[in-house]
């Protein structure tokens, strides 16, 4: 066997599915009052946060659930669900990677994400989220020295209130829909970052998001603000062990652009997709939202999504600012019995503002990919523009392919593009291909690849070749 | 105003003698629409136009009860070419009119006999409530019409305030051929018309059907089509979206066997307040299918479009060809154009393709024009002529593309 198909072997099971035996601290199972003050309380939060807390949840109480949405899923019991866990050795927690349960740093060793900083050569500064709870922060001195704050978001509130005090909540209220404010009123942890004023931040800055209990909801919340005149690229993994039972995972991320900052934000995202008939994987009801708040600010979302059972979300940009800039790039695969519903919303509010939405799907199996985006253009905002491109690929005739632009013009001198295609992979590329000697799976994979092309290369370099891969990986099988 | 639409129901329950079957499918999409009342934004199919709001705010009550009386019309409407007619005055047949063909290969009958069915759309389930005889065209096998069928109609100048539901079905045996022009007068007062067509097409026929909604009218209007395809069939619909205050085309195609094939093509050409939607759902079922659309809008004033367009493709229908293509041109600053073109797609071996532009006109185009002498009104004219005549060049037959082009002041 050559080494290739050792290499795809290897690679072809989720690698990713083992779960890790740590003990546990979990609050109570179920959703009430009592929880979300005994999530306050281990955090050690103010009571500002709490209010916070508590008054999303008065709202959550309001709110039912959305039905909209293409991809159905079974009623989920928010009352059958833990809102809190975390491994029992982060009660005290660490001062130190030295410090850490080393059953912790095995776990992240396994993932391919070591934290002892002295192994990493790329220099990317990762904060590890462990179910509900951050566990590690790394290159944080360096960062320091710059005035870039990076940190798990419970210290954040403990160290710098007021910064998140003004900008919690301000892209995503606490009276959002549904899964948001849920999120608002159960949120453990997650990532806080803060770039100050025309800091060009020196490094990749990195999460990595893990659910291991069982049982568990992972709420994380990230809040990263560019101040003035400053860039940031920050990246966000995730993966999951094997389980027979769907796990729900709400995020939030609130982005905040000021004057002439830039923020990149990329995803790739590997959650666990349930096994090959449809059972398990992860609920991926994520809100990603940006405010491009000041003039010349630019926000751009890049996600490649391989993973979960079901993937329901809309990365978001709000061109606030004049001449701000918003922009979209995915790539949303699904396979077996997986669904997405996914796709971008970009609000013009300001003068000058551009966006640009490319959006590639690729279905294959007993699968169901859509692609639903709404590009509004305010009547105010003259001279906006915006360009919408996306492609859909299907392989074989049990999966769906499917695109639903939602298109508000209210501003004459503004200009809309949208175009679309549905196709697969015809019988001619695959001849060709095959011509020079490489196999079915091989040709696939190129031609995949080259059809995602234009979102792969936004990608920052030690993501981008995880993700070709990946992208290779989750169409195993698929065809011939 | 719901009470009101209740005792008109009531009444006219009462002034016709229906059989118990037929009062049963009455009373059952009547309380349908009792429970859903005129659609709200909240539905996803009217998103874009909150028929419940434009109801309450144009109207204090509706009147359902038909008025079996029928005075003033202007029937001063004439249309300069050679053509078979049937008019229809407040939804009530006045005159046929099929001198140039073979009688008894054309028939039109009125029919009182509705099948039991409860929509969803409660516009559907009102139509059904209050038609009491509808009107259908049967054109027998192998019959092709030699002049062109005109829809006419017609209501009463006195007409106010009055809901009507009128239906109309028109069905092409195989090898049949027909070109039917709808053509509307109506008057300058607040009126809700509920239009409901189902055509059938079968084998190797062909319909053409041109909608030209052209006089200045203050009516609010819901027109909806239900087409069906048969093997090797085509049908050309062509829309002239206009003239009324509101105007919803909801249409609904499916192509049920192999080779059918649809070339859909609109204009919504809007000036004032006035609201128009085109609503298209081309479901392919079946393999070797085509579907063409091209949506045309251009706003002026305070005027608003709507297009929202759906090409479905179900998993047995390889080898479709499906093209959807909107542009708008907005032509003042309080204009607002929406649209919402879809793709649903279940099968691989296909080809889709959808785009949507909306934008201003070129201004360096305009300059062109301005530099050779031409006013900018002038220019702007001629751009958005241009812009639109790509539509009306795609009306195959050329009587009907002159009459159009005729009424739309566009010069050869």
């Amino acid at each position: 066997m050559d080494n290739r198909q050792k290499e795809i072997d290897n690679l072809k099971d989720y690698k990713y599915g083992f779960s890790t035996d740590i003990e546990n601290i979990r609050a109570p199972k179920g959703l009430n009052e009592d929880v979300i003050k005994f999530i306050s309380n281990i955090k050690k939060e103010p009571q500002w946060m709490l209010d916070f807390r508590l008054k999303a949840f008065e709202r959550f109480k309001q709110l039912k659930e959305p039905d909209w949405q293409k991809p159905k899923y079974p009623k989920i019991d928010y009352q059958d669900l833990y809102y809190y866990s975390a491994p029992k050795s982060m009660d005290n927690k660490p001062k130190s990677l030295d410090e850490l349960d080393p059953k912790l740093l095995e776990t992240y060793n396994k993932l391919g994400i070591p934290l002892q900083e002295q192994a990493r050569l790329n220099g990317i500064a990762v904060d590890a989220v462990f179910d509900s709870v951050s566990v590690a922060t790394t290159f944080k001195e360096e960062l320091t020295k710059q005035g870039i704050i990076f940190c798990s978001m419970s210290e954040a509130i403990q160290k710098h209130p007021d910064l998140v005090k003004k900008y919690l909540g301000s892209v995503i209220p606490t009276t959002d829909h549904f899964f948001a404010t849920l999120n608002s009123a159960v949120f453990t942890d997650g990532s806080f970052v803060y770039i100050p004023e025309g800091v060009k931040c020196p490094m990749e800055l990195s999460t990595y998001f893990r659910i291991n209990a069982s049982e568990t909801g992972q709420f994380e919340r990230t809040l990263i603000i560019a101040d003035k005149g400053s860039y940031v690229s920050y990246l966000e993994g995730c993966t999951a062990p094997m389980r027979d039972e769907n796990q729900l995972h709400a995020a939030n991320v609130e982005l905040i652009a000021l004057d002439d900052a830039e923020i990149k934000y990329s995803t790739v995202q590997n959650w666990y997709p349930g096994d090959k008939d449809g059972v398990g994987g992860i609920y991926n009801f994520v809100t990603k939202r940006g405010l491009c708040k000041g003039k010349n600010s630019k926000i751009s979302w890049t996600q490649v999504e391989t993973g979960s059972a079901i993937t329901w979300k809309y990365p978001s940009c709000i061109l606030k600012g004049d001449n701000s800039v918003g922009e979209f790039y995915s790539i949303a695969i699904t396979n077996n019995h997986q669904k997405a519903d996914t796709g971008t919303k970009m609000i013009h509010l300001g003068k000058n503002t551009k966006s640009k939405i490319i959006s590639k799907g690729i279905s294959a199996g007993n699968s169901d990919m859509m692609y639903r985006g709404l590009v509004d253009i305010a009547s105010k905002a003259d001279n906006s523009r915006n360009f919408t491109q996306c492609d859909s690929l299907l392989m074989g005739n049990k999966c769906g392919a499917h695109t639903i632009p939602y298109i508000k013009n209210k501003n004459l001198k503004s200009n809309i593009e949208h175009e679309a295609t549905t196709s697969k992979i015809s019988d001619e590329q695959l001849y060709y291909c095959n011509q020079r000697g490489l196999n079915q799976e091989e040709a696939v994979s190129l031609i995949v690849n080259g059809f995602c092309k234009e979102v792969l290369q936004q990608l920052p370099m030690e993501f981008a070749v995880e993700a070709q891969k990946l992208v290779g990986i989750s169409l195993e099988g698929s065809v011939g | 105003m719901e009470n009101n639409i209740k005792l008109n129901f009531e009444n006219y329950l009462n002034e016709k003698n229906f059989s118990s079957s037929q009062k049963e499918i009455k009373e059952d999409n009547f309380d349908n629409f009792i429970k859903n009342g005129f659609p709200n934004k909240r539905i996803e199919d009217w998103k874009f136009s909150d028929l419940k709001q434009i109801i309450a705010t144009n109207f204090d009550n509706i009147d359902f009860s038909k008025k079996e009386k029928q005075s003033n019309i202007d029937e001063n409407l004439t249309v300069d070419l050679e053509h078979n007619k049937i008019v229809f005055i407040d939804g009530i047949i006045s005159k046929i009119d099929f001198s140039y063909e073979n009688e008894e290969k054309v028939v039109v009958e009125q029919n009182s006999n509705l099948e039991k069915e409860l929509s969803e759309n409660s516009l559907l389930n009102l139509n059904t409530a209050f038609v009491s005889d509808y009107t259908k065209i049967l054109v027998k096998s192998g019959y092709q019409l030699k002049k062109p069928l005109i829809l006419f109609n017609f209501l009463s100048n006195d007409l106010n305030n009055i809901g009507l539901n009128a239906r109309l079905d028109i069905d092409l045996e195989d090898d049949a051929s027909l070109n039917v022009i709808n053509i509307s007068n109506e008057n300058l007062n607040n009126n809700f018309l509920n239009f409901r067509q189902k055509i059938n097409i079968g084998k190797n026929s062909i319909l053409k059907n041109y909608n030209l909604d052209i006089n200045e009218n203050s009516n609010f209007k819901y027109s909806f089509k239900d087409i069906n395809l048969e093997k090797n069939s085509h049908l050309e619909y062509f829309i002239l979206s206009k003239g009324s205050k509101f105007l919803k085309h909801d249409i609904n195609c499916s192509l049920n066997r192999e080779y059918g094939s649809v070339v859909l093509n609109g204009i919504i050409d809007l000036n004032e307040k006035k609201h128009h939607e085109i609503k298209t759902k081309i479901n392919h079922n079946e393999e070797n299918c085509k579907s063409y659309q091209l949506i045309k809008s251009t706003l002026n004033d305070n005027s608003k479009g709507v297009y929202q367009g759906k090409i479905y493709v179900n998993s047995k229908a390889q080898k479709t060809d499906g093209y959807q293509l909107s542009r708008a041109l907005l032509l003042n600053d309080k204009v607002e154009f929406n649209a919402k073109p879809e793709l649903e797609i279940y099968a691989d071996d296909v080809k889709c393709s959808h785009g949507s532009t909306s934008g201003n006109v070129d201004e360096d185009s305009i300059f062109y024009l301005m530099s050779r002498g031409l006013s900018y009104e002038q220019s702007k004219k001629l751009l958005t002529n241009g812009f639109l005549n790509e539509v009306i060049e795609k009306i195959t037959n050329d009587e009907v593309k002159l009459l159009v082009k005729k009424l739309m002041g566009i010069n050869e």
